[in-house]
């Protein structure tokens, strides 16, 4: 059940990825990206992170995603076109991702007897496990992110609007 | 039936060589502030499974502040994305390539 649901969501989640990559119009990379990290949802869900499943439905394939296809639509956004960059580009990113994936796919999967395997239901972080964790050990920095917000909706607000 | 976390580790290096890739050859800003959220996401799928790995809760944590940040990157970096579209009429990072107008 457990190897059956991973194939299937991390299937789709590359895919989706692929499809991101592969795209030229924007609106298409966008809803591949939503494929993403709704699939990525159900595999939090597989590690036991019930409240960071359903977090990453409602706060990036719902808001984040909302915006970026609003503001697609917002500025009109075509086809990419091609230009003299872009094969220089090329040539710099599909060697390096293939370099990247080697490396990092390489110390993993020689690294893998050490990381053991995950069960069904063998492990479960509850939501109150994680308040227990975020709100008296790490109170601080769960205010400060409340700032940062402040910040960012400011910050949002100036550089969006207009000037007379 | 069990799943070897290194699965989900390899799947993560793989969606965030994916973003690398994007960010890299796409020439439409938007498509690249999508890579960049591509990477956010692997990168978070990487924490849950090691938190999962040791079963300790301050992976998920960790988690939980990267989306947050993500979520104001996103507001703040979409405003940029229009101001910079106000100002030049074109969303291709080779024409955006000057700091000043």
């Amino acid at each position: 059940m457990h190897l059956a649901l991973f194939i299937i969501f991390g299937l789709l989640c590359l895919g989706g990825a692929l499809n991101l990559l592969l795209q030229r119009h924007p609106i298409n990379s966008a809803l591949s990206l939503i494929v993403v990290m709704s699939s990525l949802a159900v595999l939090y869900l597989l590690l036991g992170a019930e409240f960071l499943a359903l977090a990453q439905i409602i706060v990036y394939s719902g808001a984040i995603m909302v915006l970026f296809v609003f503001v697609i639509m917002l500025l009109n956004a075509g086809l990419e076109e091609k230009t003299h960059g872009s094969r220089a580009a090329y040539l710099a990113g599909i060697p390096g991702m293939l370099a990247l994936l080697g490396v990092l796919g390489g110390t993993f999967f020689t690294l893998r007897s050490s990381f053991g395997s995950a069960r069904l239901g063998a492990y479960l972080a509850t939501t109150h496990d994680l308040a227990q964790v975020l709100f008296r050990n790490l109170l601080l920095p769960f205010e400060v992110t409340s700032i940062l917000i402040l910040v960012a909706i400011l910050g949002a607000v100036v550089l969006a609007r207009k000037e007379h | 039936m069990s799943v070897p976390i290194a699965w989900y580790l390899i799947l993560s290096a793989a969606l965030f060589s994916i973003g690398v890739c994007g960010f890299l050859i796409k020439r439409n800003i938007i498509s690249i502030f999508m890579s960049i959220e591509l990477m956010l996401n692997a990168v978070n799928l990487a924490f849950v499974a090691f938190a999962n790995r040791w079963h300790q809760v301050n992976g998920q944590i960790f988690v939980f502040f990267v989306m947050v940040v993500a979520a104001a990157e996103a507001a703040v970096g979409l405003a940029i994305i229009i101001a910079v579209f106000r100002s030049r009429n074109t969303l291709n990072v080779d024409q955006i390539d000057l700091m000043k107008l």
